[in-house]
């Protein structure tokens, strides 16, 4: 990445948003790891791992706002990719579990000796490696990204009928998964992770390894998105989101475009999901579940449609709220509060929260520095002749 | 000489016996039409006649359902994409104005600007002095230069339709088509537009379909009148306005 592509892509509120997950990133670990329990500022272990979930979702939600807010393009299924990237790399934890397992078997995960497996599936190989595992959390999301948006873009599906076949894409792969014999734990899906990279991932100093990679994971991440958009291609996918057939006649093969910023966006809401669970311990396929894809494009509405530090504000202050709610005794109502939050945000805040902001701030932050041009331009001006 | 052997015509647009119908609908019956380089050429005829329709096909939108459409007298329009026509040189202003109106005129400029338009070529895209300076040019032409950086969505009718066309001048095409470049214009507006347009003919060839005959008397040029999809008469404003079935079926008594 060329300087000139960084200092295009660092506006004033995107260098504050980097240097306030950069410091939580920081902040966060050491007070869990350095201060005593129990002390008042110490982060308790459970929250870093909540905390770490969290921007596990902002990354997910910023993948969204790339194709939704930036190129219209309204994929109800992102849930599909999470949930690849967090089976890759559930699959990584355990080949690692080796023969610690209930049954003890040094090759076989419990549940395949369960269910009788004579041998390892061939598409468990190469698992038990750790470069192996990285990459199929961006390339497994990314080639099914690639092929799905090569036959739906090509073929000029947009709208309404794109997002319900995301949709149906994701509630297939969740039918596919709750299967015992599709080889991927079926129901209880993997859990029961011992190690990663050598290292207990229930140790304190794990977590909050973790929780520093997801920090970083999502300034990178926020750092492409930017670069992309800021980008000439991000005017061209603006064009695409807002005149769709007018961008082709301006001679611009609109489905590489879509093509392309679909697959990038799979690849980030994979690596989300391979941070996510070894965070949450276990990995299921109710991650393919299609309320969770919905819930996701309801945080990037709630932040902010096109803003991308509205899609990781949402993501996380819709969870913060969901975690509060769904552990008091107003749980049982929580999916109602979800619904009325969408409603109400569509009606009174269609722009999200960091969308409102803006509309707000910009026009008083203009007004400010016109002042301050004006009052200027008075200062150098030439006394004025006496009358 | 072999390319001469394959060019079956020295015109710039082709079409010939070109059929197609929607449901039923003959929107274009046996249409023909050849469009000289460097001419410019007015389309009139009353609404249905198939004007658009003409343009949709020209530029790929539509496809016939039978004749022959050739650019340059070698390329079969037909049996190209939208993307790739507009590759060749053929730019389309449309009839409602569309321009993006969520970003400034500058970039409206910049989106048209015939610059490699691959992913990669636009992602790593940088601005060169050239590309800058054509765009100050357009900017200069169309009117607009004050007004660089306010967003096209802020424009008023008038000024879309010229952001339009400044958007064609950037995509420096072959051939221009203009789909009602004056709708919603004052007179003032319109005797402008008439001389932009005459300004740009001067190397590009133009087919402009327009409804105001006093537009297309400025720009006094060969006229071609379409009717339920055929062409009913074509030659000069005169002989066109004057002619019985013209008078007939668009201009009325």
């Amino acid at each position: 990445m060329t300087p000139h592509v960084l200092t295009r892509s660092l506006d004033r509120s995107a260098t504050v948003f980097l240097l306030i997950v950069a410091g939580l990133g920081v902040l966060i670990p050491l007070s869990n790891l350095l201060l005593p329990s129990g002390s008042m500022f110490q982060v308790p272990t459970y929250l870093v791992a909540l905390f770490g979930k969290y921007v596990c979702y902002a990354i997910l939600a910023l993948s969204i706002d790339l194709i939704w807010g930036y190129c219209g393009i309204l994929s109800l299924g992102h849930g599909a990719f999470f949930a690849l990237g967090g089976y890759a790399m559930g699959m990584y934890l355990m080949r690692q579990i080796g023969s610690r397992g209930v049954y003890g078997n040094p090759v076989l995960p419990d549940f395949m000796v369960f269910l009788n497996y004579p041998e390892l599936p061939w598409y468990w190989y190469g698992f038990d490696m750790f470069w192996f595992a990285a990459l199929m959390v961006l390339v497994v999301p990314g080639l099914l990204a690639f092929c799905f948006g090569w036959l739906a873009f090509r073929s000029r599906v947009t709208g309404v009928y794109l997002s319900i076949i995301t949709q149906a894409m994701t509630y297939a792969l969740l039918l596919a998964f709750f299967r015992n014999d599709f080889g991927f734990g079926g129901n209880n899906g993997l859990t029961d992770f011992k190690d990663i990279l050598g290292f207990n991932v229930q140790a304190d100093g794990t977590r909050a390894a973790l929780f520093i990679l997801s920090c970083l994971a999502l300034i990178v991440a926020f750092l492409i998105c930017r670069a992309v958009v800021t980008s000439k291609l991000g005017k061209v996918l603006i064009a695409i989101r807002d005149a769709e057939s007018r961008t082709r006649f301006l001679g611009y093969r609109v489905e590489s475009y879509k093509l392309f910023v679909f697959t990038l966006s799979a690849c980030m809401a994979g690596v989300a999901g391979a941070l996510y669970v070894p965070q949450v311990g276990i990995i299921n396929p109710g991650e393919f579940a299609p309320g969770n894809s919905i819930e996701a494009v309801i945080w990037v509405a709630v932040g902010g449609r096109g803003t991308l530090i509205g899609a990781a504000l949402g993501a996380i202050v819709v969870n913060y709220a969901k975690t509060v709610f769904t552990s008091g005794p107003l749980a049982p109502y929580w999916l109602f509060m979800l619904g009325a939050l969408f409603i109400l945000v569509t009606l009174l805040l269609p722009k999200g929260i960091i969308g409102t902001f803006n509309a707000w701030y910009e026009p008083w932050s203009a007004k400010r520095l016109n002042a301050e041009s004006a009052a200027r331009e008075d200062g150098i001006s030439e006394p004025k002749p006496a009358e | 000489m072999n390319a001469m052997n394959t060019r079956t015509t020295s015109a710039l647009l082709y079409l010939d016996g070109v059929h197609v119908s929607f449901d039923g609908f003959h929107a274009i019956n046996n249409l023909s039409l050849t469009l000289e380089p460097g001419e410019m050429r007015a389309i009139i005829g009353p609404n249905g006649a198939g004007k658009t329709t003409m343009m949709d096909i020209i530029t790929g939108k539509t496809k016939p359902d039978e004749g022959v459409v050739l650019f340059d007298g070698v390329t079969d329009l037909t049996r190209l994409d939208e993307t790739r026509i507009a590759e060749l040189g053929i730019g389309r202003k449309f009839q409602k104005p569309t321009v993006f109106e969520s970003q400034t005129i500058e970039d409206n400029l910049l989106l048209a600007l015939n610059v490699d338009h691959s992913v990669k070529g636009t992602l790593f895209w940088r601005g060169s002095k050239p590309d800058a300076e054509r765009i100050e040019r357009v900017l200069e032409t169309i009117r607009l230069k004050d007004s660089r950086t306010k967003l096209a969505g802020s424009l008023s009718h008038g000024q879309k339709q010229w952001l339009e066309i400044g958007m064609l001048l950037a995509q420096d095409p072959k051939l221009l088509l203009v789909d009602e470049p004056v709708a919603g214009m004052t007179d003032v507006e319109t005797h402008q537009t008439a001389e932009l347009l005459k300004e740009i003919n001067k190397d590009k060839t133009i087919m402009v379909v327009e409804h105001d005959m006093t537009f297309v008397r400025e720009l006094g040029v060969k006229v071609t009148c379409l009717h339920e999809g055929t062409v009913l008469a074509e030659g000069s404003i005169d002989q066109v306005s004057t002619n019985d079935r013209v008078v007939e079926v668009y201009l009325g008594r």
